[in-house]
């Protein structure tokens, strides 16, 4: 497969890692945090761990957005089919995320809730086409790689004039996400650079990591998906460290330049506005963090059709998913991780994606552990 | 006034007819339909004898190995395939990694009502092709119809008995340290070619089901000489979980090496698309094959040599580890586990 | 973050949607957020949706410093 086969290509691994053995400072750590959660998945499936010195630690960030999904927004869209016999349209990552009552979307579907799984929000309008007398609800999550799609159909929608088609919006944004972990007084953390998130960059830019580099002198590379591109984003966070530079920069020029995709900017503001405030699970409540459907298309916002009041619920006690999504801690830090938590009975969120932290470790390293 | 004619019975409509609710209440439409559908294509001394079971002959030596496997896959029809033969190969297979001669099969559907005959009759003469080919008749059936919105469409259940000489031990329990891991072939074909087959899921894809009867070369391969521990067929969860069971089973551990697994192009595409895990997708016409270390070429040698093995290859080895995990040398130079699967595997937005 | 792959571009359609391939495998995808695609192109595919065109010349680029660490060398990772 072109631009993935060359990217993965485990000579040029050895050597890469090789030249990061020889670049790496002795007499110093290194913590670099990569906030997605496409990458915390490629450096778990890769075993890229194993590849780097033992003075560099790599730290997963809350870039997964089903693991900062709120337990009240998944108890949203659950009501939405058990009580209102809506067609509820989600992504398959979100079915298993353990919500109020013991319920998660896939347990909801069990007990005769109307859930579909899609592969793309252009399948939500269709299935409202083809059901002009059921109300289809699309649970739209993701950050700024999956919120264009939407806002598309959402547009797609209104020149439908389908009156039975809502999104129930989750859309988060990923600059306050990396401010609030700057941010935070979270003085265990000691980070000394980020792996930027690839996809998001894609349609953002690398421009608006630019005041973290200037405000917090934390070096930013902005890294692409494959393993090759995290490893060699490394390498950069590492010369950049030890040159006492902090700067964005940008391993994935492939696909990313400072601009973004100006196109699929315009749409979502077109599409949308910030809310004040949303909640995030494990970074608390954040600012203008997250988006919902401007007044001219309110039509379609599920939130005022079904009158859907939001109601925050904390985690379980013993989960420490906020710690570990702000990097405080690793799953096997958790009392509850591979215990009572586990893939097949999650309690906390970074256990239900394949994206998060803990289900990450779990299912392809926690031999490590031992 | 014509004359009635005696014993008149119209005969079913194939091309338009549908399954009804009489097909299934033992009367003389469901003798019909069995008579003019089933008996027709599957028809054997056995099912032409219309008793309530088949009398078959007792093994000389040898033990007796039984197997059974419902079969609710939807689609029906997928390419390279359809759940009447995958009803056949599926049990056969599950009697031969015994190390049994699969020699008799049953086969029980329950059919929806409202499913359209032709259908049906095309599921019925798939099936009494493949055992054909295996050699393996179907001796005998029943059938159910429930109302419409209860099933499927078409279920089946198949039991398949074998004999299995005396001396001849494969079991999971069986697998030692040292010992190499092969496969059969290409991973991930089936499950793949049911996902892209998935009409929601809008892919084009030239990637076709593996399925297929094993016994002719599992004999082969017992033939060989090779001291082969465990066989196995990967069928629901993939690769990953049948290691998994048989690693739980014999109490090892076990390393893959990424590198040597065989698999084609457009499944790895089909798999990146959607955000799958090849090693966790179901194959229904590829072996796993445990067997001793020396053995393993000679192994191979005869996988090879058959038409269902040309891509056989040997992927990893077993070594003890208490925490019997199965681990896999990365092609990009790391390590990982390979896990049980987790629930259903869910396509990945992200 | 967000699983994405870079396909190639084999067919335009109507209504800003394109056909991928990626090894045999066919998409339709929506063009909606992406302009001037041509046939033949990168793009990088995301639940249905072409996100951005894969520049070839940088990917070029990216590759071929990759392959210059293999000759700077460096000690072997111990």
């Amino acid at each position: 497969m072109k631009y993935i086969d060359e990217f993965r290509d485990g000579d040029v691994a050895r050597k890469l890692a090789a030249a990061i053995a020889s670049e790496v400072n002795p007499a110093r750590r290194y913590r670099f945090m990569e906030f997605c959660g496409g990458h915390t998945h490629a450096i778990s499936r890769y075993g890229i761990a194993d590849l780097l010195p033992d003075n560099v630690r790599m730290i997963h960030g809350p870039g997964c957005p089903v693991c900062v999904l709120p337990i009240g927004r998944v108890d949203q869209a659950i009501a939405l089919a058990l009580a209102h016999g809506v067609i509820v349209c989600a992504y398959g990552d979100c079915l298993r995320v353990p919500a109020s009552g013991g319920l998660s979307l896939l347990k909801a579907k069990a007990r005769g809730g109307d859930i579909r799984m899609i592969y793309s929000c252009a399948d939500a309008v269709a299935l409202a086409r083809q059901n002009p007398d059921k109300q289809v609800v699309f649970f739209a999550i993701g950050f700024e790689t999956t919120t264009p799609p939407t806002a598309v159909a959402i547009k797609q929608a209104a020149a439908l004039g389908l009156s039975n088609f809502s999104v129930l919006c989750c859309h988060v944004l990923t600059p306050p996400a990396i401010a609030s972990i700057m941010e935070g007084a979270d003085e265990q953390l000691q980070l000394d650079g980020f792996v930027g998130p690839a996809h998001v960059s894609t349609i953002i830019g690398s421009r608006p990591y630019e005041p973290f580099a200037t405000r917090y002198r934390k070096p930013v590379v902005i890294a692409g998906f494959e393993p090759l591109d995290v490893l060699q984003a490394i390498r950069m966070l590492i010369r950049q460290a030890n040159e006492g530079r902090a700067e964005v920069e940008n391993e994935f020029s492939r696909a990313v330049d400072r601009d973004g995709n100006r196109k699929a900017q315009a749409l979502m503001d077109e599409v949308f506005e910030l809310r004040e405030s949303f909640e995030w699970r494990g970074l608390g409540t954040l600012p203008y963090s997250a988006r919902r459907l401007r007044a001219e298309f309110a039509g379609f916002d599920a939130e005022h059709r079904f009158a859907l009041a939001y109601r925050p619920v904390a985690d379980h006690k013993g989960c420490d998913c906020g710690e570990i999504l702000r990097g405080i801690k690793r799953p096997q830090d958790c009392k509850l991780f591979g215990t009572v938590c586990t893939p097949e009975n999650p309690i906390g969120s970074c256990m239900v994606s394949s994206e998060g932290a803990c289900a990450a470790h779990y299912t392809y390293g926690r031999h490590k552990n031992a | 006034m014509p004359e009635s004619r005696k014993n008149y019975l119209r005969p079913l409509d194939l091309k338009h007819g549908r399954v009804d609710m009489a097909h299934g209440a033992g009367g003389r439409a469901m003798a019909q339909l069995i008579d003019e559908l089933f008996a027709r294509h599957l028809g054997n001394e056995w099912l032409a004898q219309g008793d309530d079971g088949a009398v078959l002959p007792a093994p000389g030596a040898g033990r007796l190995v039984m197997a059974t496997d419902s079969h609710v896959v939807s689609p029906l029809f997928f390419p390279g395939g359809d759940i009447g033969c995958l009803a056949v190969h599926g049990t056969i297979n599950d009697v031969a990694v015994m190390g049994a001669q699969p020699l008799w099969l049953s086969a029980a559907f329950i059919l929806e009502e409202g499913y359209p005959l032709a259908d049906l009759a095309r599921i019925v003469a798939s099936m009494a092709t493949a055992a054909r080919q295996a050699g393996v008749p179907v001796v005998t059936g029943d059938t159910k119809v429930v109302e419409r919105g209860k099933g499927d469409g078409v279920f089946i259940t198949t039991t398949g008995v074998g004999v299995v000489p005396p001396g001849r031990e494969l079991s999971g329990s069986r697998v030692q340290p040292g010992d190499a891991i092969l496969v059969s072939g290409t991973l991930g074909d089936h499950g793949m070619a049911i996902m892209a087959g998935r009409e929601s899921l809008g892919f084009e894809s030239p990637i076709v089901s593996d399925t297929a009867a094993l016994h002719g070369l599992i004999a082969d391969l017992l033939a060989s000489g090779a001291d082969i521990h465990a066989l196995r067929d990967p069928t629901r969860g993939g690769l990953a979980t049948t290691l998994n069971e048989i690693a739980r089973q014999s109490g090892v551990g076990m390393m893959l090496q990424e590198k040597a697994l065989p698999i084609s192009p457009p499944v790895a595409a089909a798999c990146e698309f959607l955000g799958l895990d090849p090693l966790y997708v179901a194959n229904e016409g590829k072996l796993v094959a445990i067997c001793a270390q020396n053995d393993a070429e000679k192994l191979l040698t005869a996988m090879r040599s058959h038409p269902l093995g040309r891509r056989a290859a040997v992927i990893g080895s077993v070594h003890d580890d208490p925490q019997q995990f199965v681990q896999m040398a990365t092609a990009f130079g790391g390590k990982r586990i390979v896990d049980w699967l987790t629930g259903d595997q869910l396509p990945r937005i992200c | 973050m967000c699983l994405a792959i870079p396909a190639q571009v084999i067919e335009l359609r109507d209504g800003d949607n394109a056909v991928v391939d990626l090894a045999g495998v066919r998409k339709e995808i929506s063009l909606s957020l992406v302009d001037d695609v041509a046939v033949g192109d990168y793009v990088i595919v995301h639940v249905g949706y072409a996100l951005n065109k894969l520049d070839p010349e940088e990917a070029a680029k990216t590759l071929a410093l990759f392959a210059e660490i293999g000759q700077l060398g460096g000690e072997p990772t111990s």
